[in-house]
């Protein structure tokens, strides 16, 4: 499942490229002259305090911002140009759930199943439920789950359609403990292939456990971008505060 | 020049207080002559018309009026479309300034009309075609400038308001069309006379140069608001590069 | 465009599910009648003049709203967000919600009007009535749509709907009171006719813009 305008992931060079990415909400400057490049199949985690800029730079990437100036290249599409194509590709878990309350947890899978077009939504449903183990409330309003439950419902709507690149955006707030040990296990594809993620947490611990690479932001720009194997805890939480 | 001492404004540098470009005074000039031309011509030169009296000279300025806002919202829909289109900034200020001014001769139009229609028809308002369709357009832009001001975020009331500024603009034909219809099941008196058949030629120039006078004063009135919100948006880039 | 009954699937669900809008819309609607019954004393030597306006009062504003709740579903829980996500066109968005407030628009409609003719003894339910009402539901709710969608993030937003709504609807109200005033007291045809098909241009004119134009308004 190749992105459409490309012919095999070897033939691009990344998968997400960022280039004097800024976007500005009024007067306040959110990102600041931006540059990140991000391979294919590599797990990055970004981290940074609160306003740093994380959730904007997902939040673009997965084209529900447009950027107020640079580029942005997903799988060799522009943004925001492209942003039509680049959506079939991406997988992307927001600080909300984007659940329906009112319908249960398997029509809200079904739902989103459709609107991405995929091929046999309700047997993907429950392929997914069970996966994120909950399949037992499978037919129960969204309304009345836990909130760890329903993060991990809205863990499953975010790759319903398989997609090549996944956006996590603080994923593991309110994911329950079974949860959080699932998370690992979406960061493949469906064939255990290596899927393309960046994830924004605040957890310092799990970013190096889980992530190849760390990139820390301050301000709206890049203050530290480092292989996790390289780098120590100490370090990323000082580049967190600000310091060095 | 020793490294010491403070660099010295050149002359070239300092700009002159009080120096107004050419085109402005060209147009301020053009704006008095013309202003003064169409007085002279609506209250001397134009003969009374028969029926109405010298009430009826309100005609020379409130048709002009309500040319010019049906021009200013013109040229909001024109900016709308381009600012939706290109996103460049300045179409936005020009479409925010133009409905601001359109919205002052609007209500201009609607007040002229009430006192033109008092001595005639005895009452401040009538339910005639051009009244009821000036005054739906003048909610329609009233509220573009509410739309502006509630949006927090000011790319966001720009898009808004392009939006309503291309929907609005649609709406008149529209809205003119099914006023009329209105009128002509249910008439009621009519408050001004159409150029048509009967209008003497001196009325015609009268009118004419009205309209000239009132084209040039939007004109100046929208460099100068057009010039103020460039001056307002250079501020905030300066205030946010330097954040 | 399976992604549209997708869509409006999801929204008659929700709807039917909570029941939250469609009770309040039409008893709403009845109030309205109770109101301008008191307000006109609506005896029979008036009512020719003054019914056909007291039902278009009486359904848009029940219709408003309704439009006013439209993208509350989404607003929470930020499942606009998850629509936009989807490889689907904006306007796909724009149309199943404007499907789904005709219909509940013309659920209300439909039960306001029998009453409506039972309280003031006036009135029918023709052909030309259900045209008109349908075409009239349409073009207010294509304009609705679009606003209600923009004034989900608005400061002021139950204000601004109705503001923004009714004078762009303008043309839909006078032409829909008339040719139902023309429907109920069987006057000339060819003037039924005319306001029907300003009725249909409008919607025509604006079911297309208002498609074109959603996009911009929930990108960000």
């Amino acid at each position: 499942m190749a992105l459409t305008s490309v012919s095999a992931p070897e033939t691009t060079t990344s998968a997400v490229t960022v280039e004097g990415l800024t976007r500005r909400f009024g007067a306040c400057k959110a990102l600041d002259h931006l540059d990140l490049t991000i391979p294919w199949d590599q797990r990055i985690a970004i981290l940074g305090h609160n306003g740093a800029g994380k959730s904007t730079l997902l939040r673009i990437i997965a084209t529900l911002l447009r950027p107020s100036s640079g580029a942005v290249v997903v799988g060799g599409l522009r943004l925001p140009e492209q942003a039509g194509a680049v959506r079939a590709h991406l997988g992307f878990l927001g600080h909300q759930t984007l659940l329906y309350e009112d319908l249960t947890v398997r029509e809200n899978l079904v739902f989103y199943g459709r609107l991405h077009g995929v091929q046999q939504p309700v047997l993907r449903a429950d392929e997914l439920l069970g996966r994120v183990g909950i399949a037992a409330r499978a037919d129960d309003r969204v309304r009345g789950l836990s909130r760890g439950q329903q993060q991990r419902v809205a863990l499953a709507r975010s790759i319903v359609h398989d997609p090549q690149i996944l956006l996590l955006d603080e994923p593991d707030t309110g994911l329950d403990l079974a949860g959080a040990d699932l998370l690992e296990s979406f960061l493949r594809d469906d064939h255990g292939q290596p899927r393309t993620v960046l994830l924004t947490t605040h957890n310092v611990e799990r970013a190096l456990e889980l992530a190849a690479r760390v990139v820390v932001l301050w301000n709206g720009r890049v203050a530290l971008d480092s292989p996790t194997c390289a780098i120590s805890p100490e370090s990323v939480a000082r580049a967190i505060r600000g310091e060095s | 020049m020793s490294v010491t001492s403070l660099p010295r404004t050149r002359e070239v540098d300092r700009v002159a207080p009080s120096a107004t470009p050419l085109i402005d005074r060209v147009l301020q000039g053009a704006l008095l002559v013309s202003f003064l031309a169409s007085l002279y011509l609506a209250f001397i030169y134009a003969p009374t018309e028969a029926v109405q009296g010298d009430v009826q000279r309100i005609f020379y300025f409130h048709v002009p009026m309500a040319w010019l806002a049906y021009l200013s919202f013109f040229v909001v829909f024109l900016g709308s479309i381009v600012y939706l289109w290109k996103r460049d900034q300045r179409w936005d200020i020009y479409a925010r300034c133009s409905a601001e001014i359109g919205v002052l001769f609007t209500t201009l139009v609607l007040i002229t009309g009430s006192l033109w229609g008092r001595p005639i028809w005895g009452t401040w308002w009538t339910w005639d075609a051009r009244l009821t369709s000036t005054l739906i357009l003048w909610a329609v832009y009233v509220v573009y400038l509410m739309l502006r001001s509630y949006s927090s975020d000011p790319a966001r009331g720009a898009r808004y308001g392009a939006i309503l500024g291309i929907i609005g603009f649609a709406d008149v034909p529209i809205v003119q069309m099914s006023v009329v219809w209105w009128r002509t099941l249910h008439p009621a008196p009519v408050i001004q006379l159409e150029g048509g058949g009967g209008m003497p030629p001196q009325m015609l120039v009268a009118l004419m140069v009205s309209l000239v006078a009132f084209t040039l004063l939007y004109a100046y009135l929208m460099r100068q608001r057009v010039q103020i919100e460039q001056l307002r948006s250079e501020i905030q880039q300066l205030e946010e590069s330097e954040g | 465009m399976s992604q549209v009954s997708a869509l409006l699937w999801k929204d008659l669900v929700l709807e039917f599910r909570t029941r939250e809008l469609l009770g309040g819309m039409a008893l709403f609607s009845l109030l309205v009648l109770l109101v301008f019954n008191f307000a006109f004393d609506l005896r029979v030597d008036n009512l020719a003049g003054v019914a056909p306006g007291v039902l278009w009062v009486a359904f848009t504003f029940a219709g408003v709203l309704g439009l006013g709740r439209s993208f509350v579903a989404e607003k929470d829980r930020g499942a606009l967000d998850g629509l936009l996500l989807a490889p689907i066109d904006r306007g796909a968005i724009y149309l199943a919600k404007l499907i789904a407030n005709v219909i509940f628009m013309g659920i209300v409609e439909a039960v306001c009007l029998p009453v409506f003719t039972a309280f003031f003894n006036y009135g029918s339910i023709s052909l030309d009535i259900l045209v008109i009402a349908l075409l009239g539901t349409i073009g207010f709710s294509a304009i609705g749509t679009l606003f209600s969608a923009m004034t989900t993030n608005l400061r002021a937003r139950d204000v601004m709907l109705p503001l923004l709504v009714f004078p762009i609807c303008v043309p839909v109200v006078i032409a829909a009171v008339e040719a139902t005033a023309l429907a109920f007291s069987g006057g000339l045809a060819g003037n039924q006719l005319r306001w029907i098909a300003l009725l249909a241009a409008f919607d025509l004119i604006f079911g297309i813009l208002c498609f074109a134009i959603f996009e911009f308004v929930v990108e960000e």
